[in-house]
Formats: C-alpha cells, sequence, structure tokens
C-alpha cells in the first residue's frame, strides 16, 4: 500500500476508475467544495449569459422577451458604454504600467542591503492589507476641493496658486483614480517582483562586472530577463483586476463623474442593473467584457497551471 | 560614485518610498484623531496641535441621523465579524479537504478540478452579480449574513483550495504511508499528522481568507440593505451621503483597516511567501 499516490495505470472506463481504490475518495473529498463554487460561480455565470440575450426590464416586464444578439448590437452603438469601456481600458493599462516601473524599482530597492531593511519590507504589506473601501474613502478625502490634503500640499509647494476642484476635471479625475489604484497595488506588485529577484543567483552578477557590464546592462540583460515571467504574470492579473475590481474605489472617489468619464465598467454595470433595472442588458455589459479578458485570463491560468505543474 | 554617496542616495530612495507608503494613511491616522475646526484652516497645518477621540466617541455613541446611528455602527462590526469568521471557517473546511485529495490522489478530472478552481477566479464579479442577486432573493437569503456568506465562497473557497494544495503537495507523502502503516486511514491521516505539519501554512490560508472576507465590499454592497450590512458597506455610505462628516469617516476608516493590517503584520513571512505563490487581491 505504500505506492498508493501514484497509481498504476488502470486501463478502464473513468466510470470504472472511479470507484477503484483511492480514487472514489478523491471524489468524495472535492465534491463539496466544487459544488459550492458551481452554485456561487458557474450557474450565476451561465445563467448570466442566458439572461444577456433578454430583454429583462423589471421596470417593464411585459415588454420582456428572448431578443438574440439585441443587447449585444446595441451595446456596440451604445456612447455611454464605449465610454466606459475606454475609461476601464485607460485606468488598467496606465496603472499596470505605473505599477509595473514603480513595483519593479521599488523591489530593486529592497533587495538592497541597508539599515531597517525588513522593517521596510514589513510596510509593502500595509496598503495591500487594507479595505479597498477605505483606501476608497481615504483618497476621497485627500482630494477634497475644501480642505484636501492634496490641495494643501500643491499649493504649499507653489505648484498652484489656488485650491482647485480636481474632481471636476475629467483628465484630473482619471488621473487621481489611477493614483489612488497604484498607491494600493504597487506594493504587492513589488512583493512579488522582490521574490523573484531573491532567486537570482548572485554569481551572475560578479561575472558580468567582471566582463565589465555597466549597471543598465546588469539589469536588461540579467536582472530583466530572469524576472520577466513573474513581470508577466503580475501584470496580466493586474491588467484584469484593474477591470473587475474598482467598483468601489470609483463608486466612492468621483461617482463616475465628471461627464461620465470615469465611469469603469462595474459602474456602468451597476447602474443599468440596480437603477435602470435592466438586467439583460446589464449582464450583457459584463459579458461583453468578460470575452473581451478571455485572453488575458487564459493566458494568466496557463502561466500559473504551469508553476502547479512543476511542483 | 563615491560609496558613501552612494550609500546616503540609497537611504533618500528608502525614505522616498517608506513616506510615498505611509503618508495617505498617516494622513488618514492623524484626521481620525484632530478637531475639524483645525483641519479646516488654510494653510493646512500637517501635524495638529491638540489631538482628540472624539470623531471614535461618536461613532459608538451618536444617536440621532438614522445613517450615521451607533447601533448601526456597532451592528455592521457584528456583522463583519461574524461574516468574516464563518467564511473562512467554511471555507477551511471545505477547502482543505479537496486540496489533499488533490495534492494526493489521481480520479477522473482531477487535472481539470484546479484549471476550474483558477477560472472561478477569473469571472469577473460583476458578471455574477446579477443572477445572484435573484437566486439570494428567491432562497431567502437576500440581507442574511448566510446569504453573504454563501457568496464570499466564490472567490474564498479557489483561493484556500488554490494555496492549500500547493503547500500540502511540499509535506513529503511518506510520512503518512508511515501512519497508514500504523492503521490510520487517509482522513485521519490527514487530521492527525499532515495538519499539524502544516501549521504555517495553514495559518497563511486562515488569515488571507479572513482579509480578503473583511475587506470585500461589492456583493455586500448588493446583498445586504440593512439586517447584513457590513462595515465597508456602512464606510461607503458615510462616504457617498455623508458628505461633510470626514474625520467621522477617517476614524470609522481607520477602526476598519486594524483587524487586516495587523493580522498582515504579525503574520507578514507566512503571508509573503502565499502572496508569492497564489496571487491574492488585496
Amino acid at each position: 500500500m505504500s505506492k498508493t499516490e501514484q497509481p498504476t495505470e488502470i486501463r478502464t472506463k473513468p466510470f470504472r476508475r472511479l470507484f477503484s481504490g483511492e480514487g472514489w475518495f478523491g471524489f468524495m473529498l472535492t465534491t463539496p467544495a466544487l459544488v459550492a463554487v458551481l452554485i456561487v460561480v458557474f450557474v450565476p455565470f451561465i445563467n448570466s449569459f442566458w439572461l444577456s440575450f433578454q430583454r429583462y426590464d423589471l421596470a417593464r416586464p411585459q415588454n420582456d422577451a428572448f431578443i438574440g444578439l439585441g443587447n449585444y448590437i446595441k451595446l456596440l452603438g451604445d456612447p455611454r458604454y464605449l465610454g466606459s469601456l475606454k475609461a476601464s481600458a485607460t485606468f488598467s493599462l496606465v496603472s499596470v504600467v505605473f505599477e509595473i516601473v514603480l513595483g519593479i524599482g521599488i523591489a530593486m530597492v529592497l533587495n538592497k542591503s541597508f539599515k531597517g531593511q525588513g522593517f521596510v519590507r514589513g510596510l509593502m504589506i500595509l496598503p495591500w492589507a487594507m479595505p479597498s473601501v477605505v483606501n476608497a474613502a481615504m483618497w476621497k478625502w485627500i482630494f477634497n476641493a475644501d480642505y484636501g490634503a492634496l490641495n494643501a500640499l500643491v499649493t504649499q509647494l507653489g505648484i498652484v496658486q489656488d485650491y482647485q476642484i480636481w474632481l471636476a476635471n475629467p483628465v484630473a479625475s482619471m488621473s487621481l483614480l489611477i493614483l489612488a489604484n497604484v498607491w494600493k497595488e504597487t506594493p504587492f506588485t513589488a512583493i512579488l517582483v522582490l521574490a523573484a529577484l531573491q532567486t537570482v543567483p548572485e554569481d551572475l552578477y560578479e561575472s558580468a562586472r567582471v566582463d565589465g557590464a555597466s549597471a543598465w546592462q546588469q539589469f536588461f540583460l540579467i536582472t530583466l530577463p530572469l524576472i520577466a515571467p513573474v513581470v508577466m504574470v503580475v501584470g496580466l492579473l493586474q491588467s484584469i483586476w484593474g477591470f473587475h475590481h474598482p467598483f468601489e474605489l470609483a463608486y466612492i472617489v468621483t461617482g463616475g463623474g465628471p461627464y461620465s468619464t470615469t465611469e469603469l465598467i462595474p459602474l456602468r454595470v451597476y447602474a443599468q442593473t440596480f437603477r435602470s433595472l435592466r438586467f439583460g442588458y446589464g449582464a450583457s455589459i459584463a459579458y461583453l467584457t468578460s470575452l473581451l479578458l478571455l485572453f488575458p485570463a487564459l493566458a494568466y491560468i496557463r502561466y500559473s497551471y504551469k508553476k502547479v505543474l512543476e511542483y | 560614485m563615491l560609496p558613501r554617496l552612494r550609500k546616503l542616495f540609497l537611504y533618500l530612495i528608502v525614505l522616498l518610498i517608506v513616506v510615498w507608503t505611509i503618508a495617505p494613511f498617516l494622513w488618514l491616522i492623524i484626521s481620525s484623531f484632530s478637531y475639524q475646526i483645525d483641519l479646516v484652516s488654510i494653510p493646512l497645518q500637517w501635524i495638529p496641535k491638540r489631538i482628540t477621540l472624539d470623531n471614535y466617541q461618536q461613532l459608538f455613541l451618536y444617536k440621532g441621523n438614522f445613517n450615521v446611528n451607533a447601533a448601526l455602527f456597532t451592528s455592521s462590526i457584528t456583522n463583519s465579524m461574524v461574516i468574516a469568521f464563518t467564511t473562512t471557517l467554511l471555507a477551511i473546511v471545505l477547502g482543505v479537504l479537496a486540496a489533499y485529495a488533490l495534492a494526493r490522489v489521481k480520479f477522473p478530472g482531477s487535472n481539470y478540478y484546479m484549471i476550474f478552481m483558477m477560472g472561478a477566479q477569473m469571472i469577473p464579479p460583476i458578471a455574477i452579480v446579477i443572477p445572484l442577486y435573484v437566486i439570494l432573493r428567491k432562497l431567502g437569503l437576500y440581507d442574511t449574513r448566510w446569504g453573504i456568506i454563501l457568496v464570499y465562497q466564490s472567490f474564498v473557497l479557489p483561493l484556500v483550495i488554490w494555496l492549500m494544495q500547493s503547500y500540502f503537495a511540499t509535506i513529503p507523502s511518506e510520512i503518512e504511508d508511515a501512519a497508514r502503516i500504523d492503521g490510520c486511514n487517509r482522513i485521519q491521516a490527514l487530521v492527525r499528522v499532515i495538519l499539524p505539519l502544516s501549521g504555517p501554512g495553514l495559518v497563511s490560508v486562515i488569515v488571507f481568507a479572513f482579509i480578503a472576507s473583511w475587506n470585500e465590499y461589492l456583493y455586500a454592497f448588493i446583498y445586504s440593505s440593512v439586517d447584513a450590512k457590513t462595515l465597508p458597506v456602512l464606510i461607503g455610505e458615510f462616504s457617498t451621503k455623508l458628505g461633510l462628516e470626514y474625520l467621522k469617516i477617517a476614524a470609522a476608516g481607520v477602526l476598519a483597516s486594524l483587524p487586516p493590517i495587523i493580522l498582515a503584520l504579525i503574520f507578514q513571512k507566512y503571508l509573503i511567501k502565499g502572496l508569492t505563490a497564489g496571487a491574492v487581491k488585496g
């Protein structure tokens, strides 16, 4: 019985294998979790798919009907949807660029030895652990037009003369929203990149120095290629999260304004579904967006799954 | 560059990183201990001359306006606690069993199980929010703690399974073989031998699960109205409805951040390992 972990290849049908030996045990132990995830994720996800082909309008139930691709066709010509798609893409991609550049920079610094290194590394977990809704409320307070710390800071530094109503300006609103997001997400990137940096063997740098490589050459020819897989995974993950998760940030800091310029996709779905009560149309927005994110999501799953197989 | 100058430069950059990381949160803390009158002065005083606990006291004592009622605040803390604990407990029980089987046994479909769980994490919450709303309403679970606990399994359970199975995979199976020769069955081997050895992995997963459920906003926002309202939802409401009560919002924000931040700082080392293995959203 000592080799039960590696069952010999049984050339029978899967059904027979299920009841032979430990297959049954594996099946029993994994089923409860599978059922739970099926109920709370996949059943609703499929239901959403079905809803997206319906006109399902709580305010006008007499018009409810199956309309095929009707919602999707309407979406492609809906300026508010296209606007929110553009806002989400801007928000997510610009955030990711900053998160990666700053994340790599911070990780490189924290990888050096200095006094208090452990303490500073520990601080990195603070923004990550903070509830995102508190992050949103915090930045809203900082961006406040009358008493906000941002206005106090930039006027005291002499960058601007008078207090500005930042969140009334579309470009400033989007930039500040991205700032709030980058502040919270960069430490996560830095932690992951730092872990990758620690696996780079020191003698690689030594031999490079012997060969007379400059610091920049060392970075681009040794460091970057070796941390590239991690940067890739974090980049994919952060860009997907940038579409999926900024609901509370945008909802609280800007409310989607001014003029809907920061109305990110989750806000648009929320407005269509729970404000206008167009459940079918809301579902089609969520679905079309998921479809757009399918490739990054699959790429991420492939990358991480490979990591599991390497164990 | 001279070595000393280099060192100085390094410390300057480190200082910059520290300031960037803590300044916004520090400002929230300072605000929460300030009098409103001190914070509305121009030019702004960054370090207040006097501090007060008023903003915190008001959260617990104020009996007026419904939205800022102290009873609502304490009940939201209770809800958040109960929901985060129960979600974690449920996910750990279901998730550890599944993860153990995945790490040790091959069964039909076991290769696809992990892919399936990872797929679950890649589905945008907003795409399942609508049907789940209808389902919870039909089951009578709308605005109940159980409804939210159930929904939270959607992101906590895949996380637990993913992290635990990679942890179990690092424990050599010879250890259980010995226990099983001594007459333990699989479950006994898991409970008596493997779990005690998985301390660090288990602790980090519990902390991850707790933080993720404590911090969650969107589902709780949509699936609760009064009875099951959580602390993040209440803070969101403070922040969108009570435009002028900044300092009270700051105090509530500091309180809501305490459990996850304290946990994260205590279990830092374990968490960083887990973050690297499983990419956990904060």
